[in-house]
């Protein structure tokens, strides 16, 4: 791995011209358009406001984390742990959820805590520990997921209260929640990315972590910010998740860390860290929606869904590096 | 045609979007001589070096090869005829061991379902380092090797390759001098056995000293080809900046101020019991063989290295550095050895590279500032005259020349009073060393102080006013301007 940045030479100094370039900085939009052309064309029901809003609700969930993930990635990290965090997150909450018990506060906070202190762990082995981030995360992934199993004793908490099953099933002005939270956290996420001291040093940190250190940045502290960063918000992905389905189920968010990964890869986020845009996560995270969406319209068996989702992936990340 | 010249590059030009990289250029190269290829950055000489290796194809020219034209689809298709480069930045595979490094591709196989013959392929590699006189192991990992010793498991290879041309580009740029010594005896042996050298460099002394021919490049142009014999240093510079440069250091003399850093007993891993003082308006210098200590000293005032015992005095203040966070709020700047590692984030732009590590003057709280920013950035860019297309560019694109300077603005703009520059110029052009040089006696002119580290004895001496000669990790003598010599240094330095 310590190799990875010996780029070829040419690569260096030939840059793309006119169209090659303007397809690269824009590819994944036209790739996003492309696919819902083809959608609407295909299927009568793709382009209706009831789809649309539908796809973005269901986009919602692994769009914030995603996006979480995308602040770990960009600074040279991974973090598989987000589909076991979101389970147990949503399990804890759903225990504090039972009508008449406590009041949506303590519910809310239980997720999102628990989410922040997974992310606080992970960063301290991470930093502190010196332990690679892919096996502390993999290592959180299956103690995650214990975890929910043991707090649960393995069944489904159902019996949730109405104002905690608002959040993934209400609707503000017409907009479902979740949307509103994935917008939320995409405003938030591209201010501290591009407009704060934090996130110029995410992608100094992933870019050169020893020039981020000579430069006099808290390389630990940065790290340590994403993970948690990354952690809460899977927090918020396991209350929006565990409220839309009205249970806490702690086998839930299966591979979810393999879907939000996928989102920001497409986004064009380099995986060796230092590059990436959570406007390009955003609509990888779109994409993927878009295609799960289209393969149901289409009739599209589960089984082979996987397949035609798997293709995507490699195909776009394979146009990108054509680019 | 003359058969005496094994290669022939004619009328070759490239373009890349923006450049005329080589504009008709043309180079021949004989058999068992040396080929100096000399020009600043930007002149060419990678580009047509790229072109000979064939990891690049001319827009237009050919190349002849032992009177055959040829074209070149791939660098394997070049060391296959004959051709092998061993580049500036090395790129062994670390774990792999030093038979396993030279005959990578090219592995001895026994006939039984054609396994790699272990036995064989150790024989031929340590047969071929001992007529380098390398007295290492081919066993050992390419990782516990010296940069040197590194380079000649690369001549080992491309010798097994059977290379008729050996290109080397700035072989020398991370050598001590008895390594280049070494190094040279390697190079005169080679020209025996007929193999013809094209050598890359920018430092002149090498240059006047190991070549046979020299060929000067300026602005993707050729400016001529002739005998050694025919120019001296002044010349050669003449010709390759199409200047004639008076001098490269007018430092004056200089009145220093109060000491603003003193190191009392300072000891760490590979140094011990450092004690010097540096005074504000001053420009200490610390010469010492590569692995003397020198860089490790630097590196732990700014917090890089573990200090085991020892104190660090700023402005009077006893101060512990544990980070560069702490040497930089001590108004310490390091300019390090290694830009890539320590300097830059390469993938980044040339604005972010230039404030990252003083966001905080273009900031309000967490905020950023960005119309600060750019108004910093462009006042940085214009002050240290760095050429870049843009702010936006990315630094990886820019020339060795100026990302240095964008390192050096990114310390100016942290206000350090003592500024560290260890190996300021290396691998960079004469035009922007003269322009550092420059710069660096601003600087002291402006009262900062600056402890100079270099491999270049007449840098050190050019600009130091004191000298402190390391050897073995401890100061072996302290030299005044007026006694200096390079002989006395090398004395000191080497035992």
């Amino acid at each position: 791995m310590n190799f990875k940045k010996f780029t070829s030479p040419t690569h260096l100094i030939e840059n793309s011209p006119g169209i090659a370039k303007y397809f690269k900085k824009y590819g994944i939009f036209i790739a996003l358009l492309f696919i819902c052309i083809i959608l609407t064309i295909a299927t009568p029901n793709f382009l209706t406001l009831q789809n649309m809003v539908m796809v973005l609700r269901q986009t919602s969930i692994n769009g914030i984390l995603a996006i979480g993930v995308t602040f770990v990635i960009i600074s040279g990290g991974i973090d598989l742990s987000l589909g076991s965090v979101v389970a147990l997150t949503g399990v804890a909450a759903a225990s504090f959820a039972h009508p008449g018990t406590h009041g949506l506060i303590v519910p809310l906070l239980v997720g999102i805590l628990i989410g922040l202190g997974i992310g606080v762990i992970n960063g301290l082995i991470i930093t502190k520990g010196k332990v690679a981030a892919f096996i502390v995360t993999l290592g959180m992934m299956t103690i995650a997921r214990g975890l929910a199993l043991v707090v649960s004793d393995g069944r489904p908490v159902s019996n949730l209260s109405d104002s905690f099953n608002f959040i993934g099933g209400g609707a503000f002005l017409n907009i479902p929640i979740p949307i509103l939270l994935f917008a939320a956290v995409i405003i938030l996420s591209s201010i501290i990315l591009n407009y704060t001291k934090t996130g110029r040093y995410i992608y100094a940190v992933g870019g050169n972590e020893n020039a981020a250190k000579a430069s006099g940045i808290n390389v630990h502290s940065i790290k340590m910010f994403t993970y948690i960063m990354c952690s809460g918000l899977a927090g918020l992905a396991g209350i929006v998740l565990a409220s839309r389905i009205t249970t806490g189920q702690p086998n839930a968010g299966v591979a979810y860390e393999l879907d939000a990964i996928a989102a920001v890869v497409i986004g064009g986020t380099s995986l060796s860290g230092g590059a990436g845009k959570i406007i390009g996560t955003v609509v990888g995270a779109l994409i993927i929606g878009v295609i799960n969406n289209g393969l149901d319209l289409l009739n599209i068996t589960s089984y082979s869904q996987q397949i035609i989702k798997g293709l995507i992936i490699i195909g776009a990340v394979l146009l990108d590096r054509k680019n | 045609m003359n058969q005496q010249y094994i290669l022939r590059a004619e009328n070759i030009s490239k373009s890349f979007p923006g450049v005329k990289a080589l504009d008709n250029v043309q180079i021949s190269i004989e058999r068992g001589k040396v080929h100096a290829v000399l020009g600043e950055n930007g002149a060419g000489k990678s580009t047509l070096m790229k072109i000979l290796i064939g990891m690049l194809t001319p827009d237009s020219g050919e190349i002849y090869y032992k009177g055959e034209r040829i074209k070149f689809t791939s660098v394997h298709d070049a060391i296959k005829t004959g051709l092998s480069m061993i580049h500036q930045e090395l790129l062994p595979f670390p774990e792999l061991s030093i038979a396993e490094n030279i005959f990578m591709g090219n592995e001895p196989t026994s006939k039984f379902l054609g396994w790699i013959n272990q036995k064989e392929m150790n024989k031929s590699a340590a047969l071929l380092m001992n007529k380098l006189g390398a007295k290492v192991s081919v066993t050992k990992a390419m990782k516990e090797l010296s940069i040197a010793e590194m380079q000649m498991a690369e001549i080992a290879k491309a010798i097994s390759n059977k290379a008729e041309i050996i290109i080397m580009d700035e072989p020398t740029s991370a050598l001590s001098n008895r390594e280049v010594d070494i190094l040279f005896g390697i190079i005169e042996e080679l020209k025996q056995q007929g193999i013809a050298i094209i050598y890359i460099s920018h430092k002149l002394d090498e240059i006047l000293r190991i070549s046979d021919t020299i060929t000067i490049m300026r602005d993707g142009k050729h400016i001529t080809t002739c005998d050694k014999s025919e120019l001296d240093h002044d010349q050669l510079i003449a010709l390759i900046v199409g200047r004639e440069l008076s001098s490269i250091f007018d430092k004056k003399e200089i009145n220093p101020g109060e000491v603003v850093l003193s190191v009392k007993g300072l000891t760490g891993a590979k140094f011990k019991a450092i004690n010097f003082n540096v005074r504000s308006g001053e420009m200490v210098g610390i010469a010492g063989l590569m692995g003397s200590g020198r860089t490790e000293i630097v590196n732990a005032i700014y917090g890089l290295e573990k200090i085991l015992k020892g104190e660090i005095i700023v402005k009077g203040k006893k101060v512990k550095i544990r980070s560069p966070r702490d040497a930089i709020k001590n108004s310490i700047g390091l300019v390090s050895e290694d830009r890539k590692k320590f300097g830059l984030v390469l993938t980044s732009t040339v604005k972010h590279n230039i404030t990252i590590s003083s966001l905080r003057k273009c900031s309000n709280g967490p905020f950023l500032n960005l119309k600060k920013e750019n108004q910093i950035v462009d006042e940085q860019i214009q002050k240290l005259s760095i050429k870049t297309s843009s702010p936006d560019q990315i630094v990886n694109f820019l020339s060795g020349g100026n990302q240095q300077k964008i390192v050096i603005s990114k310390v100016l703009l942290n206000d350090a009073d003592i500024i560290i520059f260890d190996e300021p110029t290396r691998g960079i052009d004469i035009g922007a060393k003269s322009e550092i040089y420059r710069l660096m006696t601003q600087l002291v002119k402006d009262g900062k102080a600056i402890i100079l580290i270099s491999s270049e004895l007449t840098e050190i001496l050019g600009m130091s006013d004191r000298i402190l000669v390391i050897h073995e990790g401890a100061i072996k003598v302290e030299l005044s301007k007026a006694e200096a010599t390079q002989e006395l240094i090398m004395k000191h330095a080497m035992a």
